[in-house]
């Protein structure tokens, strides 16, 4: 039988233990956040004071004070309508398959067994992909629409993911309330599932482009170029039918590889743009992030099944 | 007509689905079809035991163990940083953060993720190399230590929120079973709820080693592009992706050499990823078999 | 025979931030004694249980007023001074579904001598034997301490339970509705062992089946809407009870 001070210098003991693992995770944590905060600060200091709006409508040269980001934002925006186009369609399609449709044989084991490996799969070797792909074998060049197909592919398991999560989270009795007034599979899935479940679809539609716009590496690698000095055709044209779809197939820069060309030159005023092109990057991915985190808190207080 | 409608919706979300299969196919397809050519050229030898990787100088040569060793000491380092930092940070908000805060730390946590990977290209260049060049003062300008070091920021999260998920799951009465004998919230972290997500935790480093082998810009920013038979971090070194990288920046004709090795080195990366994944699955089997 | 107290619950009220769940219980628990605690579901039973490790600490919003005091020293068990983990190192407990530990047999018994930092194998090994004898599971398991726990049937898992609570000799073991998960013939088996244990052990127990609490208890409290309404002799209880909600609810008027 233990004594009572016995009991006491054991508790004592393992509090110690107890407080110093807490303050190690409380470390851990904070360091973390500290780098983050700390990253964001250091490049603002360096950027901010670089974004002028001649920064936005100059287009890149070989002096550093004149350079801007105008064919590379206007290439980002290109490119990420082009990989929405592509990714929302086909990703939330699989999704209401998966789960609205799909049975459980050996077909849909080896679609969600793949879904969840191209997670894993390194993006630069979608870049590899398109580039023997799209690029050589069907010919559409380094252009825009190669850029967002290549992207698109990129983020489709994240859209394809958050679709399933939305659409699981539908209880059963609505689906069954929509049968018994005779309707449809499609029926019930246009009017119940896809309403009730775009919030949650809207949150991975963000956190899927948020991903694409600073996605570099499969871009460098279909061959981007670096200094384009020109911006994509106009969408409008003067003569019938007035959309024009040429932009698709011009060469592009975007962002992320301007601002990689800016930090692979020795000197030290080109750093100064790439700051300040990774402070615009940097508050685009926060406010898309934000915001799908913002859209999920209150699709979850709303949604009270 | 109806029935037929429907018929044809079902048919064209198969489709769509089925898609993502046809990526995969896509993507290893198009690797080992490109990487063919490469080993009529090279044998396989050469490409596994030369120790120099300079494929497109005057006389080539085609050794794939100085991308390799930088990639594998990239890939440590990373690991040596978030593998305990993601770990402790997943059981202090799992074991000792009340519900409310971690609803609001976890989403901040991940924004660490969210940061564009060019932008800690910057970082580990601009602001970690110098900080570290204090220390070390012979620390050269591009390194492999503090690309290391960022990237390990970087997959913290992916680490950290996939094992609390996994630590979260653990069933409360496992938690309420190990109290009630008196355990503290260390014990019960270590002792029971740890193995008992072992299985999820594995996935979240499987998941970081996927990340940090694969990560491109930091290393190819940061750590300067040349390819380096060596284990010591605070050399320049390259990896396969910063490899692929570089090659991509100049002109490259379809079919040229220095084209094929690119999808060689790809290929690699993927092979090397694949084990990876093996090796994680084999793991949880182990684990789950001695259970 | 002279009955000695091993524990005092002393106007104890307890709630889960607004929500009051027991308002002021006073109960004695007597050594080597079994005390049933009844009632219709809501009343409070399992939370008073709880409250006699603390249970509740690891939630939060849990607020005590009152006190349990623990004999022989009298100390305050609800004290805020007084760390969960000493209350607990002191009472074990059994809960309502089993839940061993993912681990080998051995070392779910082990498991309380473990956190406590004893190294000594020779010692764990005799005491875990000792602990799976008295809870009747050592002749089924000690051709296979090493084998994981969840390979046992549920009743055996549950034994495996009581044997965890009893490695570490609990002054007090509380049981929360130890066979509502369980089959006739394993419940069978839990109550032959809760007449066994009232030798070395003093036990509470919360249950749902009436047939149960007349069996294996000494004591009963009958407890309604978190309050406590009869306490007495278990015979006098449930035969002859004082209060008509004592009877309404043991004649099966409501429950």
């Amino acid at each position: 039988m233990e004594s009572q001070q016995d009991i006491l210098a054991n508790i004592k003991r393992r509090q110690f233990w107890d407080f110093v693992f807490a303050l190690t995770g409380l470390m851990s944590l904070l360091f973390a956040l500290i780098t983050l905060i700390t990253l964001i600060v250091d490049l603002s200091l360096t950027g901010v004071p670089r974004i002028t709006l001649d920064f936005f409508t100059s287009f890149p040269s070989r002096f550093a004070g004149k350079a801007g980001i105008l064919s590379a934002w206007v290439g980002s925006f290109c490119v990420m309508i082009t990989t929405a186009f592509c990714a929302i369609p086909l990703g939330v399609a699989a999704g209401v398959y998966l789960e609205e449709y799909s049975k459980k044989n050996w077909v849909s084991q080896i679609i969600e067994l793949n879904i969840i490996n191209l997670a894993g799969i390194p993006s630069i070797t979608y870049g590899l992909m398109a580039l023997g792909l799209f690029v050589y074998q069907l010919k559409l060049g380094q252009s825009i629409l190669t850029a967002g197909l290549t992207l698109g592919l990129l983020v489709l398991p994240i859209i394809i993911v958050t679709t399933r999560e939305a659409i699981r989270a539908i209880p059963n009795a609505i689906r069954e309330a929509s049968y018994a007034m005779g309707a449809s599979k499609w029926q019930t899935i246009r009017h119940h599932i896809l309403p009730y479940s775009s919030g949650g679809i809207m949150t991975g539609v963000i956190i899927s482009l948020s991903r694409a716009i600073g996605e570099t590496a499969p871009l460098i690698t279909i061959g981007a170029l670096t200094f384009i000095a020109f911006l994509p055709t106009a969408p409008i044209s003067d003569v019938p039918p007035f959309i024009n779809l040429k932009w698709l197939m011009d060469p592009f820069t975007v962002m992320p590889i301007q601002m990689f060309n800016w930090l692979s030159r020795p000197q030290a005023e080109f750093h100064v743009n790439a700051a300040a092109t990774g402070v615009i990057l940097l508050m685009m991915t926060l406010i898309m992030n934000g915001g799908a985190i913002y859209l999920r808190s209150r699709f979850r207080k709303k949604m009270k099944w | 007509m109806r029935r037929l409608k429907e018929r044809v919706i079902e048919t064209v979300l198969f489709l769509a689905a089925a898609s993502s299969v046809l990526v995969t196919i896509g993507i290893v397809g198009i690797l080992v079809v490109e990487s063919i050519p490469f080993f009529e050229h090279v044998t396989l030898k050469e490409f596994l035991t030369d120790t120099e990787w300079t494929p497109l100088f005057e006389n080539a040569r085609y050794g794939i163990l100085p991308l390799l060793s930088g990639t594998f000491l990239t890939t440590v380092i990373a690991l040596l940083v978030a593998i305990p930092l993601g770990t402790v940070t997943a059981a202090f908000l799992s074991e000792y953060v009340r519900p409310a805060w971690r609803e609001v730390l976890k989403p901040i946590l991940e924004l660490l993720a969210a940061v564009p990977t060019v932008v800690y290209g910057y970082f580990a260049l601009l602001f970690v190399t110098p900080l570290l060049q204090k220390i070390i003062p012979d620390l050269s300008g591009f390194n492999v230590l503090s690309a290391g070091i960022v990237i390990g920021m970087m997959i913290v999260p992916y680490v950290s929120s996939l094992s609390e998920d996994a630590m979260g799951a653990v069933p409360s009465h496992l938690r309420e079973a190990s109290f009630a004998v008196g355990a503290s919230r260390m014990q019960t972290s270590f002792r029971v709820v740890i193995p008992a997500a072992f299985s999820g935790i594995t996935s979240a480093y499987i998941l970081g080693i996927s990340r940090a082998l694969g990560e491109t810009m930091v290393v190819a920013i940061a750590a300067g592009m040349q390819p380096n038979l060596t284990l010591n971090p605070t050399e320049p070194a390259a990896t396969i992706t910063a490899f692929i990288v570089q090659v991509s920046l100049g002109d490259l004709p379809h079919g040229s050499i220095g084209y094929q090795s690119i999808y060689v080195a790809g290929l690699s990366l993927l092979v090397l990823t694949l084990c990876f994944n093996i090796f994680g699955l084999w793991l949880r089997k182990k684990f789950q078999e001695k259970e | 025979m002279e009955l000695n107290l091993r524990a005092e619950v002393k106007n104890l009220e307890f709630s889960y931030g607004e929500k009051k769940v027991l308002n002021g219980i006073t109960l004695p628990i007597y050594e080597n004694r079994v005390t049933a605690l009844i009632g219709p579901s809501g009343c409070g039973k399992t939370t008073l249980l709880r409250c006699f490790n603390r249970m509740h600490d690891l939630y939060a919003n849990a607020q005590y007023k009152g006190e349990i005091l623990l004999y022989p020293d009298k100390r305050n068990i609800l004290g805020k001074e007084i760390d969960p983990m000493e209350v607990r190192m002191r009472i074990g407990m059994v809960f309502q579904k089993p839940n061993p530990f993912p681990k080998s047999i051995l070392e779910n018994v082990a498991y309380g001598l473990r956190v406590r930092g004893v190294k000594k194998q020779s010692f764990i090994e005799e005491r875990v034997e000792r602990s799976l004898q008295q809870a009747g599971l050592w002749k089924e398991a000690k051709d296979r301490l090493n084998s994981p726990a969840t390979a046992l049937s549920g009743g055996q898992q549950q034994r495996l339970c009581i044997a965890r609570a009893l490695a570490t000799e609990p002054e007090i073991l509380l049981l929360d509705e130890p066979t509502s998960a369980l089959d006739p013939i394993s419940t069978r088996h839990i109550e032959e062992l809760i007449q066994e244990l009232r030798k070395d052990v003093t036990i509470a127990i919360v249950t749902h089946s009436l047939h149960q609490a007349a069996r294996v208890s000494d004591y009963t409290a009958f407890m309604y809407l978190g309050d406590l309404i009869e306490f007495g002799k278990s015979d006098q209880i449930y035969t002859n009870p004082k209060d008509q909600r004592t009877e309404n609810y043991i004649t099966g008027r409501f429950g």
